[in-house]
């Protein structure tokens, strides 16, 4: 089965469930005077259900053949490409989401810019290093001073 | 009308409006520039500095300033290196592409720039004739017509994104409403969908949304995927200039696709590639046969066209946006969501309530093109340098402003972590051929759509507003229609094709 098709089978699964609240557990809550009207909280939600399961089913079924192209990427040869660069920088970008807070913006952004480079391949620590650290007092600037919205540039206990 | 256009001229001619045109122009070509970033990414990127702005003709004007400007970049590189950052541009590529390897590299850019200011100038004067005469027509309208018109849209995006894909995209903007309905909506003060998750009482954020779906996926491809930039082509860019001859030649093209790529522009779901790709195919049909021989070969005519064409269909895309509040394409959608998000509806009130909104946006619009034609084409060789920044820089970069995107629009980590979940889902959805722009524009229409259609069934108790009011009826006929036809036609053209008889 192609990945298509199993993704429509996991859409579908979403279809479910999302159509099992709408239908069954949501209205169960609902205040007796809002019964009295012609729309419910539910009402939208069920309808869209529906769609989504009939389209869901449609491409699981393959009822709309799609002419074979060739596609810019292809997952068929994911192991061709650098899937383990891509995955190490979604962990970096997990680290960092994780890091902005309690590490501060200057030392978990130019840390991002830096690991970034490196993990893409780049050894030249004399120039990653200035750029990722002026990259970093910029957009901190930038946002601190001309957007107006607080981020802590230190880490907490040196006080940032 | 005269009025408006006051108003309008007045607003964008402020200092700060000025250089939000400028300077929109001016990201918009550099990041379009880069090979594999579309339009869609940049606009996601610039949305927390629009929104930020607070004001909302500025934010606007900025966005649709990026917006040419990448349109413009795209091309760039579409001629220079024939790898084009933009979907719209790749038919410039057919013709530029040989131009430039013949060392006409300049006068490429200049028939690009002269038919991208073209299209853009007579798109926006299109737009200043048609929207005000559609958005008189809408006032009419009532709820159920406007849910009806939605759904229209909705379907209509499915209905284009091609043979065997009609599934797919209807699946995905069935999945963007369902997203849509998650949290708690003002219509029933009630949470939805939540799973007792408090960070999801607000809601999916759009930014997030948009960031995750375009600027996170395009990055990651770019990381699996680096992109061989082919030989020649680069080089020293000269001779800007175009001879009396070759500018009479182009010039019924740009008339001609300036007009048809309007139109084209103004569909939902057909924007710049659908516009850029028949336009190249049009002019090659009509054009004499010893031209049509070099079609393909460096024709002038040949570039003149797509990039006519995809500059004014990106004016018509704004048609149904600004007169009805309808996206017809992914980067629309986006601009839809910058507004909300700046209290601004767009709709048929907008030329009544905020004319400034309406008339600064077209006034920008011409000089938007203007500062393309007379600021960017003498810059290029320079902004061309920009094509070789290396990955190993570029990409940390656009992660980083995806995630600072996404962080400043709801400050909140947890948001970082939903942007990087939504991101893969999104990898793998692109991966198996599905289409990313209907689900965005099904996330934001989704709130309006059932605003509408609670409004109606409130109205006439109950489902009657569909077969009460003919102009509902009429126009969700014409949805079903869109979604049904086109794979009824592909599966009578099948069983032609198996030799199976079918009837007529």
């Amino acid at each position: 089965m192609a990945l298509d098709r199993w993704i429509a089978l996991i859409l579908l699964g979403i279809c479910l469930i999302y159509g099992y609240a709408a239908w069954f557990t949501m209205d169960g809550s609902l205040a007796p005077f809002m019964r009295r009207n012609p729309i419910w909280p539910s009402t939208f939600p069920k309808l869209l259900s529906i769609f989504g399961i009939i389209a869901s089913s449609i491409i699981l079924l393959g009822f709309e053949k799609s002419e074979a192209k060739e596609a810019d990427i292809d997952y068929r040869r994911l192991h061709e490409y650098k899937l383990g660069q891509a995955i190490i920088l979604l962990a970096l970008m997990v680290a960092y989401a994780l890091l902005l807070r309690p590490a501060g913006f200057i030392l978990s952004t130019s840390g991002f810019l830096i690991l970034g480079s490196f993990i893409l391949g780049e050894r030249k620590w004399h120039i990653m290093v200035p750029v990722a650290a002026i990259a970093t007092l910029i957009v901190w600037y930038l946002v601190q001073e001309v957007l107006g919205i607080y981020m802590r540039p230190l880490p907490g206990f040196i006080g940032g | 009308m005269l009025e408006g256009l006051l108003i309008g001229l007045q607003t964008a001619f402020s200092l700060q409006n000025l250089l939000m045109v400028i300077g929109g122009c001016l990201i918009g070509t550099f990041i379009g520039m880069l090979p594999g970033l579309g339009p869609m990414s940049i606009i996601a990127i610039m949305i927390p500095v629009a929104i930020s702005m607070g004001d909302p003709s500025a934010a606007l004007i900025l966005l649709a300033g990026v917006y040419y400007g990448a349109i413009f970049g795209g091309s760039t590189s579409s001629i220079l290196l024939n790898a084009p950052g933009v979907a719209g541009t790749v038919a410039s590529s057919f013709d530029g592409y040989p131009m430039a390897k013949q060392g006409k590299a300049g006068k490429a850019l200049t028939i690009a720039a002269i038919a991208s200011f073209a299209g853009g100038t007579i798109g926006a004067l299109l737009l200043m004739i048609f929207a005000p005469m559609l958005s008189s027509v809408a006032l009419l309208f009532h709820s159920a017509e406007y849910f009806a018109l939605m759904v229209v849209g909705l379907s209509a995006i499915a209905a284009f994104a091609g043979t065997g894909q009609v599934a797919k995209a209807l699946m995905m903007t069935v999945l963007g409403l369902m997203m849509a309905t998650v949290g708690e909506g003002a219509l029933f003060n009630l949470p939805r969908f939540t799973m007792g998750i408090m960070d999801l009482q607000s809601g999916f954020g759009f930014i997030t949304l948009a960031m995750a779906m375009f600027a996170l996926p395009e990055a990651l491809f770019l990381v699996l995927k680096p992109r061989v930039a082919k030989e020649g082509g680069e080089g020293e860019i000269k001779d800007l200039r175009i001879s009396r001859d070759e500018a009479k030649a182009i010039t019924p093209v740009i008339g001609r696709q300036s007009i048809q790529g309007f139109f084209i522009g103004v569909l939902p779901g057909a924007g710049a590639t659908i516009a850029s790709f028949l336009g190249y195919a049009v002019e090659r049909n009509i054009a004499p046969k010893e031209e049509q021989e070099q079609f393909g070969k460096g024709a002038i005519k040949g570039l003149a066209a797509p990039e006519t064409a995809n500059n004014a269909a990106c004016t018509g895309s704004f048609v149904p946006l600004l007169t009805l509040g309808i996206p017809g394409s992914g980067t629309t959608a986006i601009l839809l969501g910058a507004l909300i998000a700046l209290n601004v509806t767009p709709g048929p009130r907008l030329m009544i309530d905020e004319p400034q909104v309406f008339w600064a946006v077209i006034m920008s619009m011409f000089i938007g093109n203007l500062v393309l034609l007379i600021l960017n084409l003498p810059l290029i060789p320079y902004i061309a340098k920009v094509l070789s920044v290396p990955r190993n820089y570029l990409i940390p970069f656009i992660l980083f402003f995806t995630l600072m995107g996404a962080y400043i629009g709801q400050n909140n980590a947890t948001e970082l972590l939903i942007l990087v979940g939504f991101g893969v889902c999104a990898t793998a959805l692109r991966f198996a051929d599905y289409p990313l722009a209907p689900l965005l524009i099904g996330f934001i229409l989704g709130g309006m759509l059932e605003d509408n259609f609670a409004r109606s069934m409130q109205l006439y108790d109950g489902i009657a507003f569909i077969w009460e009011r003919p102009m509902t009826l009429g126009l969700l006929v014409i949805a079903a229609l869109l979604v049904v036809l086109p794979s009824y036609r592909a599966r009578r053209a099948r069983l032609r094709a198996e030799g199976v008889a079918d009837g007529d």
